[in-house]
């Protein structure tokens, strides 16, 4: 749900950073954080548990700049991605602009990131949002693993609706801004035709 | 998906922020503000350079979100007042038009009754100002098309221009 205010000429957007637990989303937003000019971020929350799992959401205001006249900000969320905290998950969708999909590219992982999706899917639905034409972006993050599946194998099972790919290293920026600018970027184009 | 966008015109804020004086006014606050619940400020009123409001209104609609949660796990709808009590400062927090939630933080120059009374009066006023605004937006949602936003005329170039850096 974008929010304009015209009074004070802004664009507010949200987007949601979604996966399987320990897949890398909280360090996609902590890589955009340490990237970012202090005066485009906002401070960065995040609701940890004391093993630093995320229990609730992280949070990270961006602003882009200006498009039109209007500041165009965008609100960066991700969700715990533990099977169990499924309920904050559905939360943290409300209202979503668009998501992207953190996949952890580990062999061993691959049957959480198809529960994730589907996951992903039905929440949204609840939402009434329907991913078939929701902005959305797919990142296999983990690229420098050993035991990392090849992409074109992921691609095959993780890919929904043709949507943008990327390969990621969250923790040194590989893939990070690629995928944020890539969703960003379906986001406005959707705002333009309405 | 578009008509579950928010869309405010400098007239409505003026209103919204005309209710939001009065209620910082009458209750002593420190500062109120009115956030919409997927946490996006919408107007604010009050001592707010103290606060870090883009955090304030993503965690207040956050805890919002997980206090309608567990209502429903209950079987309440809601719970409309929540209210968190600290040594000096205090947070009040209500939903109001069903989308919005107006948040008060005040000290001991004012106190949970006089905010509680201030509330229930702002909030009828809040009511119908969202009552309006949702009549004007279906009404736009049915001339879509008639008149083009400024958004209709962005180009490849200006959004690229957004990520040149």
């Amino acid at each position: 749900m974008t929010f304009i205010n015209y009074a004070a000429k802004e664009i507010n957007c949200k987007i949601v950073y979604y996966g399987p637990g320990l897949g890398g989303k909280t360090t996609n937003l902590q890589y955009i954080y340490s990237k970012t000019s202090p005066e485009a971020k906002g401070k960065m929350i995040s609701l940890a548990t004391e093993t630093d799992r995320t229990l609730f959401f992280d949070f990270l205001p961006l602003d882009l700049g200006t498009i039109r006249g209007f500041t165009t900000r965008f609100h960066l969320y991700t969700v715990p991605g533990q099977v169990f905290y499924d309920a904050s998950r559905k939360l943290i969708l409300k209202g979503a602009d668009g998501v992207i999909f953190v996949a952890d590219s580990q062999k061993e992982r691959m049957e959480s990131n198809v529960e994730s999706i589907r996951n992903l899917e039905t929440n949204l639905k609840q939402h009434g949002l329907d991913l078939a034409v929701l902005p959305y972006a797919l990142q296999f993050n983990k690229r420098d693993l050993a035991n990392a599946m090849p992409t074109d194998e992921l691609y095959r099972v993780l890919n929904y609706k043709r949507e943008p790919t990327f390969e990621a290293i969250a923790p040194n920026g590989k893939g990070v801004f690629d995928t944020l600018k890539s969703v960003a970027k379906q986001i406005l184009v959707e705002l333009r035709k309405r | 998906m578009a008509s579950m966008d928010l869309v405010l015109y400098e007239e409505e804020i003026h209103l919204l922020e005309e209710v939001l004086q009065r209620l910082r006014h009458d209750s002593n606050a420190r500062a109120v503000f009115l956030i919409d619940k997927n946490g996006q400020q919408m107007a604010s009123e009050g001592e707010i350079e103290n606060f870090d409001t883009t955090s304030l209104a993503s965690l207040t609609a956050g805890n919002v979100a997980a206090t309608d949660s567990l209502a429903r796990l209950i079987g309440e709808r809601e719970f409309s007042v929540l209210f968190h009590e600290g040594e000096r400062d205090h947070i009040h927090i209500s939903i109001v038009g069903k989308r919005a939630i107006l948040l008060v933080i005040f000290d001991e120059r004012s106190s949970l009754g006089l905010v509680r009374l201030r509330v229930k009066r702002a909030s009828g006023e809040f009511d119908k100002i969202f009552e309006t605004m949702a009549e004007k937006a279906t009404a736009g949602t049915r001339n879509a098309g008639a008149v083009p936003t400024p958004f209709s005329e962005i180009t490849d170039d200006d959004i690229d221009a957004l990520f040149s850096d």
